[in-house]
């Protein structure tokens, strides 16, 4: 599975703190922790708070380039911060992300194919978040189909089904995976699954426990990728023994460690 | 409409290593051998590149078997008791790319040969030729730690092959091989497993991945030889699916597996159905070396000159001209 560390984010206090400093130490101290921890792709949010979003987005990209040529997610719903981003972080990036209105596609599929990024899209459009999978599936159709008609092909589309906290509406974390396994049947080849999945757990007193649960299932049901906390050495570990157990690594004694020493 | 091949696209390759150092490089060999750096299956020129040619090692032991199958003496038995002469023969008359000596004289239960004489037969070996080496110890592990340190010291700055490491005992020729800049064998009984584990703890001790060569075991024809296919086919297929643990190039004993079967040894008042005797242990040997090819070995270590022919026969129309 795809990870994507979700710890370089303004949302957080000692992020919004060294942008606010132009500290580059703290940012670049979880770059290296997030990929040594087995992330393969970086969240970049510059937070709510930013002054000057663009600014920050650029010192942000470019304080973690100075230490790793990894891909970056661009998290933003800013089109000229995405851009400014997109251009500093280079190929193989991921836009994070787009709603399925139309408008809102029209932006950023041509900037999928214009800088070669991935493109995640939320299942929620003009009318906001469906209420089960059905409605969700029909936002990532389509997604679909507007991105086969720009000529972003759909291997570059990451669906995100949009996960609610478990203790705001229960019926979500499975409406979730019915649109994980759904999307597989969209396209050939199928667009990927993607789960912002810390989300499943706020506000809860089982945060950690809640979210590997539910990454485990998530897996089990044919998700790609999750923006998740890769610091949590629990949630890495079900990760990679659920991979393990679906047969797309081979065993060995160490193989936590195998999976690290990629 | 015209046909469309079908193309697979992979997300990494195997590991590309090179056995030997001329005097540029700090050794005394004529010649060098690079093998790996494949980006697809064997031999699937239309979906990508393997850049290096299989080889082929012939085996030379320092001390022969009691008794050997007519046509292994009528091959060998001139040069067998003389490793140097064995080498020379195997590299002028076969063209051998390596030479594979195994040192079964220091088996506790064969000759005992200490780790002194051992030394002195990997010099004279590495002076009669100027192919790379592979030096593999007795499979006494005890023996093997006395033996293969001075073995590897012997021929420093040579980069030869060492042989080898298993899960139980790694420590030893790991450690002598890093000293001396050599390659390194991991070896597994034939499982996958345990092969990636070797892998792991090898490296854990500071060896790097691209030194290492795997040897799976071997079955010959008749005696496990899909099995170890399936499990060379299974490594492939994840070293291309970008498992660092297992992206090394393989190496298979051919010659000693196949020489085993009774179907390749027994003499024709023995089994007169199964033709003669001259042929029968020659092909068994080509084709088991033939099965290993398909799976993806890179090294193959075979006995007999004829059989070796056979191999590079094979290999010759299988490698596409311009790679």
């Amino acid at each position: 599975m795809y990870t994507i560390g979700e710890r370089i984010n303004g949302m957080f206090k000692s992020v919004r703190t060294a942008i606010q400093e132009q500290n580059p130490e703290p940012i670049q101290d979880l770059a290296r922790r997030q990929l040594e921890a087995g992330a393969d792709c970086l969240d970049v949010n510059v937070g709510p708070a930013a002054a000057d979003p663009a600014a920050a987005m650029e010192w942000l990209v470019k304080t973690i380039r100075e230490v790793t040529d990894a891909p970056l997610a661009i998290d933003t719903t800013k089109p000229e911060v995405m851009r400014k981003g997109l251009e500093l972080a280079g190929p193989n990036s991921i836009i994070n992300s787009t709603k399925g209105q139309q408008e809102q596609l029209d932006i950023f599929i041509p900037m999928a194919i214009e800088y070669q990024a991935k493109l995640i899209a939320l299942t929620i459009d003009e009318n906001g978040i469906p209420r089960d999978a059905n409605g969700r599936n029909e936002i990532a159709l389509r997604v679909v189909a507007a991105a086969m008609e720009k000529g972003l092909d759909p291997s570059q589309v990451m669906i995100d089904g949009v996960i609610l906290p478990v203790n705001v509406t229960q019926e979500t974390p499975g409406h979730v995976l019915e649109t994980i396994r759904g999307v597989k049947l969209l396209s050939d080849p199928p667009p990927l699954t993607v789960l912002g999945l810390s989300n499943v757990s706020q506000g809860t007193q089982q945060r950690a426990l809640i979210n590997r649960t539910y990454l485990v299932m998530a897996i089990g049901a044919g998700l790609d990728a999750a923006i998740m906390d890769a610091l949590d050495a629990d949630l890495m570990d079900a990760m990679i023994t659920a991979e393990l157990l679906l047969n797309r690594a081979v065993y060995c004694d160490d193989f936590l460690k195998a999976y690290r020493s990629r | 409409m015209p046909f469309e091949m079908p193309v697979e696209k992979w997300a990494s390759t195997v590991n590309e290593v090179t056995i030997g150092a001329t005097s540029e490089e700090g050794g005394t060999r004529t010649s060098t051998v690079t093998v790996g750096g494949d980006t697809t299956l064997p031999f699937l020129d239309f979906e990508g590149k393997s850049p290096n040619r299989p080889v082929v090692a012939m085996e030379v032991l320092d001390m022969p078997p009691d008794e050997w199958p007519s046509p292994l003496e009528d091959a060998l038995g001139k040069v067998c008791r003389d490793p140097a002469a064995w080498a020379r023969m195997c590299v002028d008359e076969v063209g051998a790319d390596l030479i594979c000596l195994r040192l079964v004289g220091a088996h506790p239960e064969r000759g005992d040969r200490s780790p002194e004489e051992c030394a002195e037969t990997v010099k004279t070996v590495l002076e009669a030729v100027g192919v790379p080496l592979i030096i593999w110890g007795c499979g006494d592990a005890d023996k093997d730690n006395e033996i293969m340190p001075r073995c590897s010291e012997a021929a420093a700055g040579e980069n030869c092959l060492l042989g080898s490491a298993v899960q139980d005992n790694y420590k030893t020729i790991t450690a002598a091989c890093m000293a001396d800049g050599h390659k390194l064998i991991t070896e597994a009984p034939l499982d996958i497993n345990i092969q990636k584990q070797v892998n792991i703890l090898t490296t854990d001790m500071g060896l790097d991945p691209s030194r290492i060569i795997m040897y799976q075991s071997t079955g010959g024809l008749g005696y496990g030889m899909e099995y170890a296919y399936s499990i060379m086919e299974r490594t492939r297929l994840a070293a291309l699916g970008g498992d660092k643990m297992l992206s090394m190039p393989m190496l298979a004993q051919v010659g000693s597996e196949a020489w085993r079967a009774k179907e390749a040894r027994a003499p024709e008042e023995e089994a007169p159905q199964w033709g003669p005797v001259s042929e029968r242990g020659v092909i068994w040997e080509a084709t088991t070396a033939n099965c290993f090819l398909h799976g993806g070995t890179h090294i193959l270590v075979m006995w007999h000159p004829r059989a070796a022919q056979l191999l590079r026969k094979t290999i010759d129309s299988l490698v596409s001209q311009e790679s």
